[in-house]
């Protein structure tokens, strides 16, 4: 260690740093502490301030016709696609981390990088005229299985890395005293692999809670909107944004997400591979 | 309980790769059973087709009486142990040694009984709760072997069940797997790439060199009588001296600068004339520091310790080398001249790599080499 050779002049940077270190986090605590403190405020600005607390806010929200009903359809929208995604890409991701084809790198890392033109802006137009030609408009299946699409490659990129690190000798083994390519998958496979299937299905979830473009565009009928697209309502009669239910209700949004985190993390613990983070 | 006989046994990779070359192999009943040899021989594959984790490209596989070429690995009554143990690693000791009888659709109480009950044989009762994760190597090896018996198969097979041991453990487990294979009784195969290892388990071994067989035999067989130069350089914690020389008139082979007597059986097989490897281990050279008959003589160069031997690297005028193993009462110094007389019945001749013999032991023929 070094000893400076003026107190005063460690002091002071000392102070500076800490500082520097409090503004930040205030920066990227502030919407955190907005988000604790607006919903419970009589009269919710843009600001932060000790509010003047109510439960209104709450019971407004209750009564407001699309804002429950909306929970519900983010909840089927993402189970729905969290099941496809981690069924299938488990499937393809055992495929392909056992079995070896030509250009089978190549594939993945073109399929990865084609999935965000899916799901992102790029393709919304032949999407749309594609879910009409197939009459999946406004059913939650068109958006699941568009999103389940967009999702795919990464969690089969994802998954491949947690097969490839689990012997070949344990399916080996399971097959020498009798058990069939199914049993192999669910005695062995899957419980090894567990975290990964934990990882990537939070990560699905945590995608389709979040994503906008594809109900918005696909979903027209506002009772079956998800929270992301309700939530851009909420407008009090003058055009101006109604803080109160915003804030209220980006609370409630929130909180399944993070009770997931919690609970996932907890259970089978996350582990990621290759890179890449949710 | 059954043999296992192999006809015609061949294995081509996609790709062209031969691994197996039309393998004739028979291994008894109860038979502990080796295959040796250097990393790529087709060892594994073999074992592998047994087991039936590799298709046969062409002839057999019989256990006892039934033909299992084409039957899946878990219709054959066979268990494996895998180099690595291949433990699951997110069930208990007890679950690992159940899951057999699981498949075998065997209700969970006998399962759990008799999983215990196979632990314990093999001193594994108090880990039965424990996840393999928790387990040391050597009861890992336990748990991975007391998985196999659980569910009385007629065949074992043993990819490399010593090599994940450190040294000491090693010697250990072969001593019990040894014990254990005589008291279950139970055919067994097992692959290794330590000679040591298949001369100490194995009653019998089979060396293998590129997809082929190069001899099969008692350990004492193939380590006395080595049917190749192949398996003689292969066999042996010290390699056996292999000296190119020539057949003279009378009955002697001038090897390394020496004159040695002709072994007895490859008298009535070698012309005058003609150009021989001279094979003998470095064990059965006596060693002298005066002029002997009958023996190569040298400069020592080397002197290794063995503990209770030494191993002396004597070098003769013509620029060849010479190991023998000199007995502790002799301390050779390096620089020093010495002689070494080979043993008369444990002398070998080979012509072309192939040992040159009247009679064929029974058992220690080669396989034709192609």
């Amino acid at each position: 260690m070094r000893t400076p050779a003026n107190p005063a002049a460690a002091l002071l940077r000392g102070v500076g740093v800490y500082l520097l270190v409090a503004l930040t986090l205030a920066f990227f605590a502030l919407p955190m502490l907005w988000l604790a403190s607006a919903p419970f405020d009589k009269h919710p600005g843009i600001t932060v301030s000790l509010p003047d607390f109510t439960l209104a806010n709450f019971e407004r929200l209750w009564n407001n016709p699309n804002a429950v009903d909306s929970l519900a359809s983010s909840l089927i929208l993402a189970g729905g696609s969290a099941v496809l995604v981690v069924g299938l890409s488990a499937l393809a991701a055992y495929a392909l981390s056992r079995v070896h084809i030509r250009g089978r790198d190549g594939l993945l890392y073109a399929l990865l990088l084609l999935s965000s033109i899916v799901t992102g802006t790029a393709a919304m137009v032949p999407i749309f005229l594609l879910a009409a030609e197939l009459d999946l408009v406004d059913s939650y299946l068109g958006v699941v299985l568009v999103l389940t699409g967009g999702l795919l490659p990464a969690a089969i990129f994802i998954l491949k890395d947690f097969m490839d690190t689990t012997p070949r000798s344990y399916e080996e083994s399971a097959r020498v005293f009798g058990a069939s390519p199914l049993r192999v998958m669910k005695d062995i496979v899957v419980p090894v692999v567990r975290p990964g299937l934990a990882t990537v299905g939070v990560w699905t979830v945590a995608q389709v809670w979040g994503n906008f473009l594809i109900p918005f565009l696909l979903l027209r009928s506002p009772d079956k909107s998800p929270a992301a697209v309700v939530m851009y309502t909420f407008y009090t009669e003058g055009g101006q944004p109604d803080l109160a239910l915003i804030s209220t209700f980006s609370l409630l949004y929130s909180l399944p997400v993070v009770l997931m985190f919690l609970f996932v993390s907890r259970r089978y613990g996350f582990r990621f591979h290759g890179g890449i983070k949710a | 309980m059954a043999d296992i006989t192999l006809d015609r046994l061949a294995k081509v990779y996609p790709g062209g790769v031969r691994a197996l070359h039309d393998l004739d192999l028979t291994v008894r009943d109860g038979e502990f059973f080796a295959l040796l040899g250097p990393s790529g021989c087709g060892k594994s594959t073999l074992l592998r087709t047994v087991a039936g984790l590799e298709a046969a490209s062409g002839g057999t596989v019989r256990i006892g009486a039934r033909d299992v070429t084409e039957l899946q690995p878990g219709d054959r009554d066979i268990a494996m142990v895998f180099q690595d143990y291949a433990l699951f690693p997110h069930m208990t000791v007890e679950e690992n040694i159940g899951y057999p009888l699981k498949i075998k659709k065997v209700g969970r109480a006998e399962r759990a009984a008799k999983a215990r009950r196979t632990a314990e044989e093999l001193g594994l009762g108090h880990l039965s709760e424990r996840r393999p994760g928790q387990l040391s190597g050597g009861q890992q090896q336990r748990a991975a072997l007391a998985r196999a018996m659980a569910c009385h198969p007629q065949v074992f097979l043993f990819d490399e069940p010593l090599s994940n041991l450190d040294a000491r453990m090693r010697l250990e487990a072969r001593t019990f797997l040894k014990k254990l294979q005589r008291e279950l009784g139970v055919t067994t195969v097992f692959v290794t790439h330590d000679q040591a290892e298949a001369l100490a388990m194995a009653d019998r071994l089979a060396v293998m060199e590129g997809g082929e067989l190069r001899q099969v035999g008692t350990p004492t067989e193939v380590f006395r009588r080595p049917a190749s130069t192949f398996v003689a350089s292969f066999i042996g914690s010290t390699p056996m001296n292999l000296l190119p020389g020539r057949v003279t008139g009378d009955g002697t082979v001038r090897v390394a600068g020496g004159e040695l007597p002709v072994p007895d059986e490859a008298a009535p097989l070698a012309e005058a004339g003609e150009e021989v490897v001279y094979g003998i281990r470095p064990e059965y050279l006596s060693w002298s520091d005066s002029a002997a008959d009958g023996a190569v003589s040298g400069t020592v160069s080397v002197v290794e310790n063995l503990g209770s031997a030494q191993l002396v690297t004597l070098e003769p005028e013509d620029g060849s080398s010479v190991q023998v193993v000199v007995p502790e009462e002799h301390e050779p110094a390096p620089g020093t001249r010495g002689w070494a007389a080979p043993r008369a019945d444990r002398a070998l001749l080979y012509r072309d790599g192939d040992l040159l013999a009247a009679r064929a032991e029974a058992g220690t023929a080669a396989a034709p080499l192609s």
